[in-house]
């Protein structure tokens, strides 16, 4: 096998992974802190794609309108999301698990529809900013600059993260909340702030996830529950909850994504699920997760 | 105590009486409604009485749809031995991936039954030489009802009512079955788990046997379900193991009422007649249904029966027994 | 009837239980008494199977039980009942204790029979010995306090044990409640010969009842014997009476 395919592949599935990275950290930290597990986080990611095309016509698809799109598409999700929890997520905490769930089925049906209401179910498509348009030679292959940007952005957001989760105070009451849930009422932190922030952070994240994906993926109905699902099996790998797990999740979902191939077509869908399998069966609280309480 | 009325007999019989009336629409929707609501029920086992929540039953449908189907057209196996092996092929995979489930707990035990079921769709989805890959299995063949022509009443019936009534008979067996399955000292051990999983290991329960027990349950009623529903549906195709399809039942049962035995029946006869209701005004019925959904779960969280049954202890001046919060005695942290 | 061998638990380094050895003789009501968190209720944990030792033996009539899951524990004759209450609040109190004869029968592999009147008779001679039976048709959860201590008791004794765990049986009752629990207690155990092995944070109910009782501290027995001979050890007094040397 030529190695310059090998190496066109292992890059494709490295920012396949740093999509997905965008999207399921987002749910990990929503999980993290308010143990709900967001069905509806696909639809965040798919309203951020509708919304950055439609911000692309507005602001015309000349000039650098386009990072404009995608910062406007990722705030209006992340205000969608908040005002979600704030108005009527927050009233099902004190009832069963399912019900929480359920919920954000209901929301996935919902906002499945607005889209299409909105924006019809053909296939619209968003142009890569002029900026980052052109490609460049690697070893052998034609790498855009625009997946080298987001090969990069991966790792900058995943930083920058960490370290919001590190050093303020903010993150301090995020990282106990995800160890032990009953700690943040003992920090005396306003929790229904903190879970508010939180599903702002998490529906920017998704929603710039499906911002950014525009330029290299089609817009169709339907991405909400395809992507949701992988979000799943990312966030399980890397163990639920865990920062750095989702990112280690991310890379290797999107390896074995793009080797699977070489197996047998076809065999990369069914690997994928298989491994979460695994990783559930051996150790549910994932690669870098902890036993939850 | 005043008599009961024996609704189970009465929704039976008017069921009966549906193909009279020389619909196929009605006796089409009719058939839906009998056969989601078995696989509606046969999910409120783990989610009702034992207290499981499970994402992947749909598993456990399309195995049993893709089983019978494949049996009846490649091998020209004989319906009911079909549908009974699709049971029984759906109550083994239960049994396996059940064995790895009931290890675990809460969103765990969820998330790996969701990861179960999307083996199997993917599986559907892909192996082109068994189940016909993405384009599923059409034309799966209506079984041989001939025979019904010997019957007086019967034998001038479209195929597609006399589908129906073999269709009515059979799940009204595994209704009664369930019935039985759920008033036995087995159900009664289940009800004990779903309220306190802890508690029941110290008067000697093996929770996880018993978990296990009603997922292989619950797995082969599901595949008898699914069984039924690819002949109905004509065809059978990888969207039956799909994840949106295990949310049908929780969806049904929810509407429902999980606390009750009849709930996921009745959900499902709701669900199926809003749809075709609303499904004739307009192309939106996720959005209604969504909608729908998130009214239940704020007003009426007891679903249609829960509620009925709520409004008629109150029409009857009793003490009203409120709805308690979700008791979790086990505790989150614990 | 129950011996315990050098029982030691620890978590993440912090050792719960240090090493704890006690023997506890058949017909015999003994206590384990301690302040907060000197470990009773993990010991508890650790004889019944809910907690797995890091070192140390359990045995039951001659027979090793460590690390054994807690339903063939209690299957071998070993009930017990928790700090807090722990039943099944949506379940009648009926059902409770139907429940708890079901399982201890192995009858629950039975799918095909009719549980409404199984074990009727049974389920209600032993409400009516706790006093509950006007209350069986009310579900567990909606009971006082004491009457839902009760309905675990009842639960307990169900299983037929020869001997029972009590994890602090009169916490949150009242005087009243708790001098009839005491009565209660009492009378079932010389009734049906039973082992008793109980926690408890009320003296007056401990050495009313006791016939043996060890003090744990800090994980570890630093006295064992008759109420009298505990009362006058030195030992127990500086833990308990704060006593610094």
């Amino acid at each position: 096998m030529e190695p310059s395919f090998l190496f066109g592949q292992f890059l494709g599935g490295l920012t396949a992974a740093m999509f997905l990275f965008l999207i399921a950290s987002g749910l990990s930290l929503i999980f993290g802190v308010l143990r709900v597990l967001n069905f509806a986080h696909g639809s965040f990611y798919m309203l951020g794609a509708y919304l950055a095309w439609q911000i692309v016509r507005w602001v015309g698809p000349e000039g650098e309108g386009f990072w404009l799109a995608a910062l406007g598409a990722a705030l209006g999700v992340a205000i969608l999301g908040a005002a979600i929890e704030r108005l009527l997520l927050r009233h099902l905490y004190r009832r069963e698990e399912l019900y929480q769930l359920l919920f954000t089925y209901a929301l996935v049906l919902v906002l499945a529809d607005v889209a299409k209401v909105t924006w019809g179910t053909g296939q619209l498509s968003v142009s890569r900013p002029p900026s980052l348009s052109g490609s460049l030679q690697l070893l052998g292959i034609t790498v855009p600059h625009y997946n080298l940007f987001i090969i990069l952005l991966g790792p900058t957001i995943a930083l920058v993260f960490w370290l919001l989760l590190q050093r303020t105070a903010i993150g301090r009451v995020v990282r106990a909340a995800a160890l032990d849930r009953e700690m943040l009422s003992a920090l005396g932190a306003n929790v229904g702030w903190i879970y508010t922030g939180m599903f702002f952070v998490g529906s920017f994240l998704a929603g710039l996830g499906g911002a950014l994906v525009t330029p290299t993926q089609s817009i169709v109905p339907g991405m909400d529950v395809a992507v949701i699902v992988d979000a799943f099996i990312v966030v399980v790998i890397g163990g639920l909850g865990s920062f750095w797990g989702t990112f280690l999740g991310a890379l290797i979902f999107g390896q074995v994504l793009a080797f699977g191939i070489l197996v047998f077509p076809g065999f990369s869908i069914f690997a994928v699920s298989a491994l979460m399998a695994t990783i559930l069966v051996v150790r549910p609280w994932g690669l870098l997760g902890r036993p939850i309480r | 105590m005043t008599r009961r009325v024996p609704w189970t007999l009465l929704v039976a019989l008017t069921l009966l009486v549906v193909p009279f009336l020389g619909s196929r629409f009605y006796t089409f929707v009719a058939t839906d409604i009998v056969i989601l609501a078995l696989f509606a029920t046969s999910l409120n086992l783990l989610l009702g009485f034992t207290g499981l929540v499970t994402f992947g039953h749909a598993a456990y449908f399309g195995i049993g749809a893709y089983t019978c189907a494949l049996l009846m057209k490649e091998l020209g196996v004989p319906f009911l031995l079909a549908w009974l092996a699709g049971g029984a092929m759906a109550a083994f995979f239960a049994a396996v991936f059940g064995f790895f489930c009931v290890r675990l707990t809460k969103i765990y035990f969820a998330m790996l039954t969701l990861a179960f079921a999307q083996i199997v769709w993917a599986v559907c989805f892909k192996w082109n030489d068994v189940t016909g890959g993405e384009q599923g299995l059409p034309n799966v063949p209506y079984p041989d009802l001939e025979w019904m022509d010997a019957v007086p009443l019967l034998a001038d019936f479209r195929v597609g009512d006399k589908f129906f009534f073999v269709a009515l008979v059979l799940v009204a067996c595994c209704f009664a079955a369930l019935r039985r399955i759920v008033d036995s000292p087995f159900g009664r051990i289940l009800t004990v788990i779903r309220d306190n999983p802890e508690r029941a290991q110290f008067i000697g329960i093996n929770v996880r046997l018993y978990e296990l027990a009603a997922f292989v349950v619950a797995g082969f009623f599901a595949g008898l379900s699914g069984a039924l529903f690819g002949i109905f549906n004509r065809g059978v195709f990888p969207d039956f193991a799909y994840w949106t399809k295990s949310a049908e039942p929780l969806i049904m049962t929810l509407l429902g009422g999980m606390g009750h035995f009849w709930g996921p029946a009745v959900g499902a006869a709701a669900l199926i007649i809003l749809n075709q209701q609303i499904t004739s005004y307009t192309e939106y019925w996720p959005f209604v249904l969504g909608l729908v959904l998130m009214i239940l779960l704020f007003a009426f969280p007891g679903g249609i029966v829960g509620t009925l049954a709520g409004a008629r202890w109150r029409l009857r001046r009793r003490p009203v027994t409120l709805p308690k919060p979700a008791s979790d005695p086990v505790s989150r942290n614990a | 009837m129950l011996e315990l061998s050098g029982l030691r638990k620890s978590f993440g380094g912090f050792g719960a239980v240090n090493g704890v050895s006690l023997s506890v003789e058949r017909g015999r009501i003994a206590a384990v008494i301690g302040p907060n968190g000197a470990g009773k209720s993990t010991l508890f944990n650790l004889i019944t199977g809910h907690l797995k030792p890091t070192e140390g033996r359990v045995v039951l009539r001659g027979e090793d039980i460590t690390g054994a899951p807690p339903h063939r524990i209690c299957r071998m004759g070993m009930g017990r009942s928790f700090q807090r209450t722990n039943i099944f609040p949506l379940l009648t109190v009926f059902e409770n204790v139907q429940a708890a004869l079901i399982a201890h029968r192995g009858h629950g592999r039975n799918f095909w029979a009719r549980s409404a009147r199984l074990y009727r008779e049974e389920t209600e001679e032993l409400l009516a010995s706790l006093g509950l039976l006007d209350k069986a048709d009310v579900k567990a959860g909606e009971l006082s306090h004491g009457n839902q201590k009760q309905v675990e008791l009842g639960i307990a004794l169900a299983g037929d044990p020869d001997i029972l765990l009590l994890d602090e049986p009169t916490a949150g009752m009242s005087a009243t409640e708790t001098r009839e629990t005491i009565a209660l207690l009492k009378r079932i155990a010389e009734m049906r010969g039973l082992t008793l092995l109980f926690t408890e944070h009320d003296m007056e109910v401990v050495f009313s009842i006791a016939e043996r009782i060890a003090v744990l501290h800090q994980g570890r027995i630093i006295a064992e014997g008759t109420p009298e001979a505990v009362q006058r050890d030195p030992e127990v007094r500086r833990v308990y009476l704060g006593e610094r040397h």
